[in-house]
């Protein structure tokens, strides 16, 4: 239920990103989920891909700052309060969210988080029958 | 191991009194030979018979780098060109090289005392020496390449440059000593982490390492790294080149081969010699030179002499490792900064590998210190908070230390140049007047 989310630290220079989603396109890398956080200096990418680990060697290999980070992937319920519930839930139970970011897949809301205690948040969210994303849903075997 | 007992291990009064034969000799030499230092002896009113004893060394003049550009290039040699088999030159980074010369003397002498050198970091002619240090007009290369023949080991005269055929070669020919700078040895252990190649697969005990100041932070980094004992040695062209002095096993302080260069230490503003234990500017007199003997030279590396008997058994005095020099010194906001300092900030952190940069530049008639960190891979982290916890956190460090701010500015993994010789950790873009 963990699954593998790739960081990549990036200056603040143009063509950096373009460096990167050039890689990962002629290594047929493809990226499900994607978001940025960025400073003045520097810029935090991550990104959900089917092969975490190929795409961790081929940016290395460009000389690329990545990283692979254990997140979760949380499917919402469609409908109003769904995403409030579980936030609720994290909070009762004292987990913080470090960062979260959105993206549907197959139809479905999705939401990717990084909290302090990744395997904790993934039992809580288990026993309160919320939905989470498998690794098959989004990795080639 | 010692390669010469007999003087290494030497009474301290009996050094006195070689030495000060030597040094009266050598005022003789100087003040026939060399019209520069027989100009200043006569304005200090001092006859060549005068000088008897290294008590009155403080009475002698000093000599500076720009003597050696004002007399360019052989207007301080001591003997007829004829007698020159060797000439080396540095880098003139402000102008003319400074151009050194040897007799054939002067090269068995070196030779004696990088034997020493190797001889102290436990090389013997088992050995098998890697020479990256540059070969050519620079000392490193050719001076560690006689004593390391002189030791009888066998010599892999690589030179600078080409890292992957360093490696391969050190791993095919089973070299066991590395000579080279400090930050090239740090250079090697990455690139041999980036080869997928194991340190284990290497034959090397040790490495030889001067030419740039480093501290314990990089020893230590490049010992885990290389798996080896890294050994500091120190050396100017101006005094011979590599060979002045050099660490024992115990890595306790250089001990300074001082039958061949006298040591003081001297406040580099009242030139006051100072006991020993004080931290001074490093001068050397070469008392045994034929081509160039330099009387009193000011090398402006800060350092501390220690004359306690070592460990390892020698008696001959020990310097500190250098505490940084004059050279390098910043003045920012009027504060002295020296590069070596930010180092060590950086290294306690071990958050940080030892790359950095320090851009200096004066805006709006201020000067502002940028420092250019790299993010280390095992200690990177995907939360901004993290980073920029980092961020401040060495900020707040070389604040503390160097007393002025500075701008701190992440950068990825191998933004800064890497240079295969001397490191280059300071752009300073203020126009001076």
């Amino acid at each position: 239920m963990i699954i593998k989310q790739l960081s990549v630290f990036l200056e603040n220079k143009s063509g950096r990103l373009t460096e990167v989603t050039e890689t990962l396109a002629s290594a047929q890398i493809n990226i499900s989920a994607f978001s940025i956080a960025d400073t003045s200096d520097f810029g935090m990418l991550r990104m959900i891909v089917n092969k975490p680990e190929k795409a961790e060697q081929t940016l290395k290999a460009k000389g690329i700052s990545v990283h692979i980070t254990d997140v979760v992937g949380l499917i919402v319920p469609d409908e109003p309060g769904g995403l409030h519930r579980a936030l609720e839930i994290l909070s009762s139970e004292g987990i913080s969210v470090e960062y979260m970011y959105a993206f549907s897949l197959k139809d479905r809301a999705t939401v990717i988080l990084r909290t302090d205690a990744v395997q904790h948040t993934v039992e809580i969210l288990q026993n309160h029958k919320l939905g989470l994303l498998k690794t098959s849903d989004i990795y080639e075997v | 191991m010692i390669w010469n007992e007999y003087i290494e291990c030497m009474d301290r009064e009996r050094l006195a009194k070689l030495q000060s034969e030597r040094l009266s000799a050598m005022v003789q030499r100087l003040y026939y030979n060399v019209p520069f230092y027989r100009q200043k002896f006569q304005n200090s009113g001092i006859e060549p018979g005068d000088i008897k004893s290294i008590d009155q060394l403080k009475q002698l003049p000093f000599t500076i780098k720009q003597d050696l550009r004002d007399n360019y290039p052989f207007g301080l040699f001591a003997v007829p060109a004829s007698e020159i088999v060797r000439v080396h030159a540095s880098s003139g980074t402000t102008g003319k090289p400074t151009v050194v010369g040897y007799t054939r003397r002067d090269i068995e002498i070196w030779s004696e005392v990088v034997a020493r050198t190797l001889t102290s970091a436990g090389g013997g002619k088992n050995d098998v020496l890697h020479i990256a240090y540059g070969y050519g007009l620079f000392t490193g290369g050719l001076g560690i390449h006689y004593g390391a023949e002189k030791i009888g080991a066998t010599v892999i005269p690589v030179s600078g440059g080409n890292t992957q055929r360093q490696l391969q070669l050190m791993q095919d020919l089973g070299s066991t000593i590395l000579a080279c700078t400090p930050s090239y040895a740090l250079y090697l252990a990455e690139a041999m982490t980036e080869a997928g190649m194991s340190p284990d697969s290497f034959k090397l005990k040790a490495g030889v390492f001067g030419a740039e100041p480093w501290t314990e932070e990089m020893r230590r980094e490049i010992e885990g790294k290389l798996k080896i004992k890294a050994i500091d040695i120190y050396g100017l062209s101006e005094v011979i080149g590599p060979g002045v002095a050099a660490e024992c096993m115990c890595q306790n302080g250089l001990h300074i081969f001082e039958d061949h260069f006298i040591p003081e230490a001297v406040d580099p503003k009242t030139l006051e010699v100072l006991p020993y234990g004080q931290i001074g500017e490093l001068v050397f007199t070469c008392v045994t030179k034929e081509a160039l003997p330099l009387l009193r030279y000011r090398t402006r590396d800060l350092t501390v002499l220690n004359p306690e008997t070592c460990e390892c058994g020698r008696t001959i005095v020990r310097m500190k490792k250098c505490l940084g020099r004059s050279d390098d010194m910043l003045i920012i906001r009027g504060v002295n900064v020296f590069p070596s300092q930010i180092e060590t900030v950086l290294l306690e952190m071990s958050e940080t590998k030892p790359h950095y940069l320090l851009i200096v530049d004066r805006v709006n008639n201020l000067d502002v210190l940028e420092v250019w960190v790299e993010v280390d891979g095992q200690f990177f982290s995907d939360e901004i908070k993290k980073l920029e916890d980092l961020k401040r956190k060495i900020q707040h460090n070389i604040e503390s230390t160097l007393g002025i701010g500075a701008m701190v500015k992440l950068v990825e993994p191998k933004t800064i140049e890497r240079s295969e010789g001397k490191a280059k950790r300071v752009i300073d873009k203020r126009i001076i007047k």
